[in-house]
């Protein structure tokens, strides 16, 4: 069959026949179909809404929330304040919980993606029974778990392990002494902030002999020297102007001193080992895929082995680290969420939970909820990406 | 109670995409052949699940009296499982057509959750319970407690109020359902569990030693527990609002399901209008004339439902109380069926 020559077809497929039109054409569509979905949704909500009598407002966010949050470390909160100070109560141990988490599972993880490739044979084969058993059971099942053993094994307070009557451990939480700063102790403060720079001045400086001459100061050592005896020297001198508030037993439960609850320490747990051996996966696999010969450069040269991990070895591999990790930060913070199962009171269980259901605005809650989760996110993405950008391969 | 977001999301999704079912929930109900409840996911004596996935208790057989009413079968139903927090927006993103879930009457959730309630089918209170160990015998030594709440009741406001008020502090350990609010508390993570004094005699009902917990003599609260619906749907409510009147009465009329058929022969005027032999009360719901025999019939009346569920014979082992009918001392007090 001979082929229609194109200025015989119509109209509509001698467009389609052109691939730039054709392109405009499918785009135009596509943008056509999302945003008539979207309106569509939009409408239903405002016809539901509507339907039961429900008006779209954030006014309720200025009425007294009326309930108690007791975990609340930044701010003062009562029952008395607003739904909005609640909401940002929720965010605050959101973020506690998500930058503890992040901070501790890096940690964590970075350590047992090296020992997992340990050369000890029993240390690498426990690590990886961990990471499987871990990394396999959904991490509600952690969250669950950890604050179950938390609870059921650790004594009742008035039975509270007791570390020297100043520290105690029982099924309400870790309660350790909490600092009290007496006057003069700003002095301290200052010498310390002092010592650290002068620490962090002394960093540059060796480095720079190091690049230049290649002689190597014990730079850890002398900055913790010089950070810890001018604090101490400053402390002592000023008379030792701080004391504690020791927590003490009185009526149901301790008062004073710090607490770490057993709601935070489950989820901060559960969150940290879990998300760890994520990052312990790609920690190892970016410590593999850092050439071989590289390492055997490095000892051809003299570098010992602790050296080499540091300066030839993990440099490289963070390139190839970074961007998978920004995902198990996301992860985290968004698996924070679950905080609710054991009773955290996170963004999720103070506007999205007890604010939802004690003034019945579903819509509005959930969109802050969403929002605050998604700024959060960016945020740690948008950190990432200049961090990866700051360490990438300077092309000279 | 798995991924608390999600649920949360999608309950917001449901009313976005919800498709507009909002009047003739009657027609809907009798099309489809089956009476979405929503109810609790599970308190012992009110509402929960045998070994066969039957649902039993006091609110799932307001749930069937409804049933019978519309239907005419008790067993059409369906139990929409929801928890304090879902369960209002499950009834008005229509997943349900009728809430029978120990849901506390009061302004905002009338006014401000846009509800209809229909009346009363149990008199509460907030109360507190204790282990015995404790040797508390009054709320007012609770100061500085750790106290587990559900979260999404009207229980967590009743509190911060109470200790508000007689000015103590407590700690306060949030928990999403009643189960875990209880495994919290048999492991010592808080002194005093605090809910209905209702729910805390079923939760106390379901430990292995009940009698080492008493529940404090204070009830902080007015909880007023009913059935709601939707706005916007008249008939029905009307339709929900009597079939609670219709338990009522019957007790006050003395009809239970033993003597129903007997009692279609009484010489009382109001028994026969309620039993259909008289008038039209039926047709004028949008029922069969029969509605409040099947209800009576398969379910029984107030107090029979009462007692078989939570009453003094059963573990839960509730009195009346303000349960009783007017007639004997209590609240219960039904509008007349004229």
């Amino acid at each position: 069959m001979a082929a229609v020559p194109i200025e015989n077809r119509g109209l509509i497929s001698r467009l389609w026949g052109h691939q730039e039109t054709r392109s405009v054409i499918v785009q135009v569509l596509t943008v056509a179909v999302v945003f008539a979905v979207l309106a569509l949704v939009l409408r239903n909500v405002v016809i539901n809404l509507e339907a039961i009598g429900k008006e779209f407002s954030f006014s309720f966010l200025s009425a007294p929330a009326a309930y108690d949050i007791t975990f609340s470390p930044f701010i003062e909160y009562s029952s008395r304040d607003t739904h909005l100070v609640a909401a940002a109560v929720g965010i605050l141990n959101t973020l506690l919980v998500a930058v503890c988490g992040i901070v501790a599972a890096t940690l964590l993880g970075v350590t047992m993606g090296i020992l997992r490739l340990s050369r000890n044979w029993l240390v690498n084969r426990i690590v990886y029974v961990f990471l499987e058993f871990t990394r396999n059971v959904p991490v509600l099942l952690h969250i669950l778990l950890v604050h179950g053993i938390v609870v059921t094994t650790l004594p009742a307070p008035r039975k509270a392990i007791d570390i020297g009557e100043t520290m105690f451990i029982s099924n309400r939480g870790l309660y350790v002494p909490s600092p009290v700063l007496e006057a003069g102790s700003g002095i301290v403060i200052a010498v310390l902030v002092a010592a650290i720079v002068a620490a962090a001045l002394f960093r540059r400086w060796a480095k720079r002999v190091q690049v230049e001459t290649g002689k190597i100061y014990p730079v850890f050592w002398t900055c913790s020297g010089i950070i810890v005896v001018a604090t101490a020297f400053a402390f002592v001198v000023m008379g030792a102007p701080l004391s504690w508030d020791v927590p003490a037993l009185k009526g149901f439960n301790f008062r004073g001193g710090m607490a770490l609850k057993p709601e935070f320490l489950a989820l901060w747990l559960a969150l940290t080992y879990y998300t760890a051996c994520f990052i312990a996966e790609i920690v190892r696999a970016g410590i593999l895929a850092v050439s071989h010969g590289q390492t055997e450069a490095a000892y051809a040269l003299g570098v010992r082995p602790n050296r080499n991990l540091q300066l030839v070895v993990l440099p490289q591999a963070l390139r190839i680290i970074i961007p998978p990790l920004v995902s198990q930060y996301l992860n985290l913070t968004k698996n924070s969420s679950l905080a609710i199962a054991i009773g955290y009171m996170d963004i999720t269980a103070t506007i999205g939970g007890i604010s939802l259901m004690q003034t019945g605005k579903e819509m509005e809650t959930m969109i802050i909820v969403m929002g605050v989760y998604l700024v959060i996110s960016l945020l740690i993405s948008f950190f990432m990406n200049w961090f990866n950008r700051s360490i990438r391969y300077k092309e000279r | 109670m798995k991924a608390t977001i999600t649920n949360a999301l999608a309950l917001a999704l449901m009313l976005a995409l919800a498709s507009v079912a909002r009047a003739g929930t009657l027609e809907d109900v009798q099309a489809r052949g089956v009476l979405n409840c929503v109810v609790s996911v599970g308190i012992a004596g009110f509402a929960y699940p045998d070994d066969a996935g039957e649902w039993h208790g006091f609110d799932v057989d307001f749930c069937r009296a409804t049933a019978a009413a519309v239907l005419g079968d008790p067993k059409a139903i369906k139990a929409v499982t929801s928890t304090g927090k879902t369960r209002f927006t499950k009834l008005n993103a229509g997943e349900g057509d009728v809430l029978w879930r120990n849901t506390t009457i009061t302004f905002s959730r009338d006014v401000g959750v846009k509800l209809r309630f229909h009346g009363v089918n149990y008199y509460d209170g907030q109360g507190f319970m204790v282990p015995k160990a404790l040797g508390v015998s009054s709320a007012t030594e609770l100061d500085g407690a750790s106290v587990c709440i559900q979260t999404g009741t009207t229980t967590e406001l009743n509190l911060a109020d109470y200790f508000h008020s007689n000015g103590m502090k407590y700690e306060a350990v949030t928990i999403e359902t009643n189960d875990e609010a209880r495994q919290n508390y048999t492991a010592g993570r808080c002194d005093v569990y605090t809910t209905d004094a209702s729910g805390l005699a079923a939760t106390r009902s379901t430990f292995t030693d009940p009698d080492n917990h008493v529940i404090l003599p204070e009830i902080i609260s007015k909880e007023p527990l009913g059935p709601a619906t939707r706005h916007g749907d008249d008939q029905w409510s009307d339709i929900v609002t009597w079939v609670l009147n219709a338990t009522i009465t019957a007790e006050e009329k003395g009809v239970t399901s033993a003597n129903v058929d007997e009692m279609k022969s009484s010489k009382d005027p109001e028994v026969l209008r309620l039993l259909g032999v008289e008038g039209n009360q039926g047709e004028e719901l949008g029922l069969s004339v029969d509605w409040a025999y099947n209800i009576i019939k398969s379910v029984g009346n107030y107090g029979e439902i009462f007692e078989r569920n939570i009453g003094v014979n059963t573990p839960i082992g509730l009195a009346r109380g303000l349960n009783a009918l007017w007639t004997d001392g209590g609240l219960q007090y039904s509008p007349p069926f004229r």
